[in-house]
């Protein structure tokens, strides 16, 4: 090997140049970090002490944010009247979207398991919401929830109701959000369940057979302790992202009717941004609050991973 | 449950569960193919057809001036434009940084490479909504808002993708790598006529990752992109909506424009998302 060896490469024996070389290498790697360790400390790192540091300031009379008002926002935050209604609304919305999403989900992807013809075109055809944003989504159903001329209040009138305010009921409208939403996410999560599903070998279904299991015992006992890991990424990943999401309720509801739909995240924009109110302070405490949720849920995913999801 | 599934094929009394099979999978089918469908019919509605009620769910006379009449709403060329401009940046820039980096982690001695790699672990944990106000005083005050540098600075490397790439690279042979070192290959020589061609498909994975996300963003477009022709598509789409809720055919028009290039993505290369998308939920 070393025959056809050019140059000084390899020569280099002394344990001197080995400490230099092994300091060049050190060099090496860390102008290839460079790039992206540029770009996280300017629009990651530092965002994130100035996001603690805004939490901690008040706006001055040109509407800076450059008074230091120490814990008052956070005391306003918590002892106001609106935080318990927006926690609320943000955690009712991650369950209303998460389970039933990846509920669906599953259950569709088990029954694509099934060998018959034509299942390449149903699962095209699941897969198709995929092809939209939250933003293009959110504008069709804005259409399809309109309560005058919308079709889903033209299916309600045909079966006789009166149909439903989707959007502009307080009780509804976060429900409404959420179908959106299911909707939207439903490919994804069929993508990545039947992934899961089509790497689980059939010598164990055949084997488990020949020992007299079948039916939901087989689905219990194979199918859902191998599917863990697909399920446990699903569930985390959809919960977080509910925690985020602001498109649907920005399009559709602007927050409202009466608050109801102002999750963590629309109630920052808000608070930041809508409307010219510029409250960069108060804002900036519930993305702390945000960050810290968000924090914990990892956490536990990590935690989780380590010890109980079992991976192939 | 799965018993009846898998054995369906080959159990000639699954006869009955496999119509039911058919059965329950077209009605799911109609229900999540209906608001495409609807998008479709309806941009080529009258407006006196799409405001009817009870509403038609076909046109009854096609009236395809819907499309015509959407760019005279919104400058829908230029912010296609802009979209593409925005996601192709993001997307070479996420690529190139992140080979980069992957390329570090998994070949290179370096001091602190556990604290630095926790560093690009430690980004993918920040949920990006509770920075976005720094971030967006920053471009203020930096003059760019209404440029594509704000659309495009904050997304220019990327902790999982980097992530992704090194699991992928560590995959190569070492020994490989050092017959290749000890012909003279240099670390980037190497890196571009090697390792890049052999882990094309991780590459690719990312890309669509990288670009998907990138063409559906909306929370930040939002707030730093007040022109309309510094805007991207996806903004431009819902201004139409809340600009002129009567002309509701040409809304629908623009959004089948927008998710044109995405639809034919979904449907001629499922694999090919099915890589990228997966790509977090497999290790």
């Amino acid at each position: 090997m070393t025959g056809n060896a050019t140059s000084a490469a390899p020569s280099r024996v002394s344990t001197v140049s080995a400490a230099r070389a092994s300091r060049r290498e050190g060099m090496t790697a860390f102008l290839f970090l460079l790039p992206s360790l540029v770009v996280f400390l300017v629009f990651v790192f530092y965002p994130l002490v100035q996001s603690f540091s805004l939490s901690v300031h008040s706006n001055d009379i040109i509407g800076r944010p450059t008074l230091f008002v120490g814990l008052e926002n956070y005391v306003a935050m918590l002892t106001g009247p609106d935080f318990r209604l927006v926690l609320w609304t943000t955690f009712s919305f991650a369950i209303i979207t998460v389970v039933p999403g990846i509920g669906i989900a599953l259950g569709l992807a088990l029954l694509l398991t099934a060998r018959i013809r034509g299942i390449r075109f149903f699962r095209t055809a699941f897969a198709l919401p995929f092809a939209f944003s939250v933003a293009t989504s959110a504008v069709v159903f804005s259409v399809l929830f309109n309560s005058a001329v919308g079709v889903l209040n033209g299916f309600l009138y045909q079966l006789g109701s009166a149909g439903l305010n989707w959007l502009t009921d307080p009780g509804i409208a976060l429900i409404s959000i959420a179908i959106a939403t299911v909707w939207l996410q439903l490919g994804y999560d069929l993508l990545v369940l039947a992934a899961g599903l089509g790497a689980i070998p059939d010598e164990l279904y055949e084997a488990a057979r020949l020992d007299g299991a079948s039916g939901w015992r087989l689905a219990r006992s194979i199918t859902l302790p191998l599917l863990a890991p697909q399920l446990f990424f699903l569930i985390v990943v959809s919960t977080i992202q509910s925690l985020q999401n602001f498109g649907q309720i920005y399009i559709l509801t602007r927050g409202g009717p009466s608050n109801s739909t102002t999750t963590l995240v629309y109630s920052i924009y808000s608070k930041a941004f809508a409307f010219g109110s510029s409250d960069f302070g108060f804002a900036s405490a519930e993305a702390v609050v945000l960050l810290l949720i968000v924090l914990v849920i990892t956490t536990i995913q990590f935690g989780i991973l380590e010890r109980r999801v079992f991976y192939r | 449950m799965m018993g009846w599934l898998r054995s369906a094929r080959a159990d000639p009394a699954g006869a009955i569960g496999r119509v039911l099979i058919y059965l329950i999978l077209a009605i799911v089918a109609i229900v999540i193919v209906f608001p495409l469908y609807y998008t479709i019919a309806g941009s080529f509605m009258t407006p006196g057809d799409i405001n009817s009620f009870p509403p038609s769910l076909y046109p009854h006379e096609l009236h395809p001036q819907n499309y015509q009449t959407v760019f005279d709403l919104i400058p829908l060329g230029q912010q296609y434009l802009n979209s593409i401009i925005q996601s192709g940046t993001i997307t070479i820039a996420e690529l190139l940084t992140a080979t980069l980096a992957a390329y570090g982690f998994a070949f290179l001695r370096m001091p602190w490479k556990r604290f630095w790699f926790g560093l690009f672990l430690a980004t993918m944990m920040v949920p990006w909504e509770a920075i976005i106000i720094p971030n967006y005083l920053m471009m203020a005050d930096a003059g760019l808002i209404n440029t594509y540098f704000a659309l495009v600075l904050p997304f220019l490397a990327t902790g999982f993708g980097t992530f992704l790439l090194r699991q992928a690279f560590l995959t190569f042979p070492q020994d490989l790598r050092d017959a290749a070192f000890i012909d003279g290959c240099g670390h980037l020589r190497f890196l571009v006529q090697v390792l890049v061609p052999l882990q094309r498909p991780a590459l690719a994975a990312l890309g669509v990752f990288a670009f998907l996300g990138a063409w559906n963003q909306y929370f930040w477009p939002l707030l730093v992109t007040q022109n309309p022709q510094m805007q991207t598509i996806q903004i431009g789409i819902s201004q139409l909506q809340s600009v002129d809720t009567n002309d509701l055919g040409s809304v629908m028009a623009g959004v089948v424009l927008a998710i044109l290039p995405t639809l034919v993505l979904v449907i001629f290369g499922q694999r090919f998302i099915v890589r990228g998308l997966t790509a977090g939920a497999l290790k």
